[in-house]
């Protein structure tokens, strides 16, 4: 059951499972979770294009593309919201299904060219984590290793940026390069995970672990590791239930174990519904007495 | 008759999303119609399940129960305190999940693979015919029309209500308008949309028609009656231009016409900058003179 590959795929989206616990949660501190969710649809026309553009389907040549046509969209919904009268909604929604819709576009010519058909392109729609290569996940690896660092690097500015942006830029703080950053490893965790869990699906490892966390505490530190921690073993029981049996998508049964996990929380954590109803009737029965 | 087949279908998908948008923006919910359309699967996959068969008045119903489904979630976790967002997020992706894994568990081998379901074929639909009253017309046309007819009529009933519940939500419901209903009835109709389209642009392509004509509209409209008939526009037209690059460059109609609507919005916002900065710059002539 646990032969070494299985084991390598685990750990990958373990690792997929902690960054994107740790930057989903500043940006679903920044309100910038749906951003998210655009930013993951909009790596799909560069995929498509970088492959367009050399005919090779390495993966680093894959995620550049990736990363550029996310990080241009997270740019055309800051530039839309700023110099048009459209809200912020509006801008992510047009911006997602434009950008999704110009992908499917270069999709549909890289799958009527001649060498499209083995591109295995299709694959990147809803993830292929259960068969990826060691050189994918060695990639994988690298790029949640760097992402989990730089986080933990820039842990204070960024507390501050989320929390006090009026003092951060009074003690000087470079606020609009910490923003870019802070951009940018969200793209790039977006890209790590498109293979291992598809484009629709990857805003759902950004928000549903973080989402969860915040249910439970009000700390930042703490709300950092427990994201992490769920996002982590989301990601190996999800891995874990796919490989029972064939054919079951990997990318699918991440999501629902962390929403599983959501759900669970929703109900019994400190702030959860049940807490919720015995305080509630506990007040109730208390205006009786009195 | 092929072609006409398929412009017409794509000219009803602008039209009727153009429509049902320009309340969507206003009431700044482009991201539920988003989720809905992500959801909608479930809906249709789960009304699979249980008749089997592929009937377009059950998955009506099921889209419609998934939608109305979703925007509630989206309600119950905003009002228990999560940030709405996230809520949008957490809802739409587990049900879209659910949906793909039931799909992969269930009905692996018939005509409902997810990639249809999120791209559509808008190529096929003119050889999918239906006959009602004598005439025959492709089932995609005798669905859109369908659910035309409900949003028209559903507008024509509720404009004076669903204006006053948009704009001011605190004196409609003071004066006992029913906005709890309305934002139901207006998310079904949403619904109704999004799986009257997905057969022939896909479900999530819809969103792009939902939302990118009327946001186009929004940015040039003066009144609420203007921003209907610039939606409609902008949704046929982005429809027919994204038609003919298509089949120009061979590539699939449905992501054409999602690009058609982002070129329309890209043109009118920057025509509307520069017609702007040349407003003012005369203004500032006339001041010095």
């Amino acid at each position: 059951m646990l032969s070494g590959n299985l084991l390598w795929v685990l750990s990958g989206t373990m690792l997929l499972g902690i960054a994107a616990g740790i930057t989903g949660t500043f940006s679903f501190l920044q309100k910038q979770s749906l951003v998210g969710d655009a930013a993951a649809h909009a790596a799909l026309p560069g995929i498509a294009l970088a492959f367009l553009l050399t005919g090779q389907k390495e993966l680093p040549i894959l995620m550049l593309g990736a990363g550029i046509t996310s990080a241009l969209s997270v740019y055309c919904i800051q530039w839309i919201v700023s110099f048009s009268k459209l809200k912020a909604d509006a801008a992510i929604g047009l911006v997602l299904t434009v950008f999704f819709g110009v992908g499917i576009v270069f999709l549909t010519v890289v799958n009527r060219s001649p060498l499209g058909n083995q591109s295995g392109l299709n694959s990147f729609i809803f993830g292929k984590a259960a068969t990826m290569t060691k050189a994918d996940l060695l990639w994988l690896f690298m790029s949640a290793i760097i992402i989990i660092v730089v986080s933990l690097l820039f842990y204070k500015e960024w507390k501050l940026l989320i929390f006090d942006p009026v003092y951060a830029k009074g003690i000087g703080l470079p606020i609009e390069m910490l923003k870019a950053t802070l951009t940018v490893l969200i793209v790039m965790t977006i890209v790590t995970g498109i293979q291992a869990v598809g484009v629709i699906l990857m805003s759902a490892l950004l928000i549903i672990p973080t989402a969860s966390a915040r249910l439970w505490t009000n700390k930042l530190s703490s709300m950092l590791i427990l994201s992490a921690a769920i996002g982590g073993i989301a990601g190996i029981a999800g891995t874990f239930i796919s490989a029972i049996r064939t054919g079951l998508s990997t990318g699918p049964i991440i999501v629902l174990v962390a929403a599983g996990i959501f759900f669970i929380s929703y109900f019994i954590s400190p702030t959860g519904q049940i807490r919720q109803y015995y305080r509630k009737r506990q007040f109730r029965k208390q205006g009786d007495v009195g | 008759m092929i072609e006409f087949w398929v412009i017409v279908t794509g000219l009803l998908v602008g039209i009727t999303c153009g429509i049902a948008g320009v309340f969507l923006i206003l009431r700044k919910m482009a991201m539920i119609a988003d989720a809905i359309s992500h959801t909608v699967l479930f809906g249709i996959v789960m009304a699979y399940i249980l008749t089997q068969t592929l009937n377009g008045f059950w998955m009506l119903v099921g889209a419609a129960l998934a939608g109305i489904l979703t925007a509630y979630l989206v309600q119950l976790l905003h009002s228990s305190g999560i940030q709405e967002d996230a809520a949008i997020g957490v809802v739409f992706t587990s049900l879209f999940a659910a949906g793909v894994l039931l799909i992969t568990l269930f009905a692996g081998n018939v005509h409902l693979d997810v990639e249809h379901v999120l791209m559509g074929e808008i190529a096929f639909v003119p050889w999918n015919q239906w006959s009602l009253l004598g005439i025959t017309m492709p089932k995609a046309v005798w669905m859109l029309l369908f659910v035309l007819i409900i949003n028209v009529t559903f507008l024509v009933l509720f404009f004076k209500e669903m204006k006053l519940a948009t704009f001011d939500p605190v004196y409609a419901a003071s004066i006992g308008l029913p906005i709890v209903f309305l934002h139901y009835a207006f998310m079904t109709s949403i619904s109704f949309t999004t799986v009257a389209a997905f057969d022939s642009v896909g479900a999530i392509l819809v969103v792009a028609m939902l939302i990118g004509p009327a946001a186009t509209s929004y940015l040039i409209s003066k009144t609420i009656k203007q921003m209907f008939i610039y939606s409609m526009l902008f949704g046929a037209l982005a429809a027919v231009i994204g038609y003919y690059l298509a089949k120009l460059w061979d590539t699939s109609i449905a992501g054409m016409m999602a690009a058609a609507v982002g070129m329309l919005f890209m043109i009118v916002l920057i025509g509307q900058k520069l017609i702007e900065r040349k407003r003012k710059a005369h203004m500032h002539k006339l001041e010095i003179t």
